[in-house]
């Protein structure tokens, strides 16, 4: 299967503006990655602590609990955005370094995007439901 | 030479198992290996969220699972990826910055990442250990 740069080197600009060109967002993915990275830092600081503290050896009384108090479902919530972000993207330089059969890396680049938001999505709804009491 | 219609055979530029592994080179694909079993270690985080907002049973279940032969080891070594990753990524926020480009410093850093990941991991588990075991 060819490659998506192997026709656009040296192409006059009409024709590479209707293939796989620049979409003016080179650097977005980069930049989030180390936002997330930092974001990461803080809140999984914040996380560790709160496993040695809270979580390790608590009964699901004591988890739902913990869990529940505002600051810790916020905190939580966002720990989950940030490193599932993080690791979004991280998976999918991954996949776009590895995976070189065209069709098999868009595949793999879509179930990534969907199995990181379907996990979030889960992530964060299960902390909503512990918090709000249900 | 001009009538063969045979493919010449041209050497190929090097690749990666020529060359003698460094350093800073397999620092470098352990991030790429650290960030990927974490990915693959959400679905564990996942779990125990979901676990946890459908109830006590559920919640049982995960921690009999996660406390576990199996379960202790992929968490040891989930820890130590963990914090192999962190190190490491901030060495790369520091590359980013415009530091620690110098190949001494670039060394001298990626031991320190080895020496923090050992620190932080034993760490952890010396923190935890004693609730651990009843």
């Amino acid at each position: 299967m060819k490659l998506k740069w192997e026709e656009s080197g040296l192409k006059a600009p009409l024709a590479r503006a209707k293939g796989l060109g620049s979409a003016k967002e080179g650097s977005e993915h980069w930049f989030m990655q180390r936002v997330t990275a930092i974001s990461n830092l803080i809140l999984m600081a914040w996380l560790i602590w709160s496993v040695i503290h809270h979580v390790v050896g608590a009964s699901h009384a004591d988890f739902t609990a913990w869990l529940a108090a505002p600051v810790n479902a916020i905190l939580m919530i966002l720990a989950v955005i940030s490193v599932f972000y993080h690791a979004a993207l991280g998976t999918q330089v991954i996949t776009e370094d590895y995976v070189h059969h065209e069709g098999l890396k868009m595949i793999k680049l879509i179930g990534i995007k969907l199995f990181f938001f379907g996990a979030a999505v889960a992530c964060i709804f299960s902390i909503m439901k512990v918090a709000f009491g249900g | 030479m001009s009538g063969s219609s045979k493919k010449i055979q041209r050497p190929l530029s090097p690749h990666l198992q020529v060359y003698k592994p460094q350093m800073t080179s397999v620092l470098s694909i352990l991030h790429r290996m650290t960030g990927f079993a974490m990915a693959v270690g959400i679905l564990v985080v996942v779990w125990m969220l979901v676990a946890a907002a459908s109830g006590e049973q559920a919640y049982n279940v995960f921690l009999h699972y996660v406390g576990s032969k199996v379960g202790m080891v992929l968490l040891f070594g989930w820890s130590v990826a963990f914090f192999y990753h962190m190190s490491n990524g901030i060495r790369h926020l520091f590359w980013d910055m415009g530091y620690l480009f110098k190949l001494q410093n670039a060394f001298r850093a990626g031991y320190v990442v080895l020496l923090s990941t050992v620190v932080l991991t034993g760490l952890l588990w010396w923190t935890v250990c004693p609730f651990n075991v009843h």
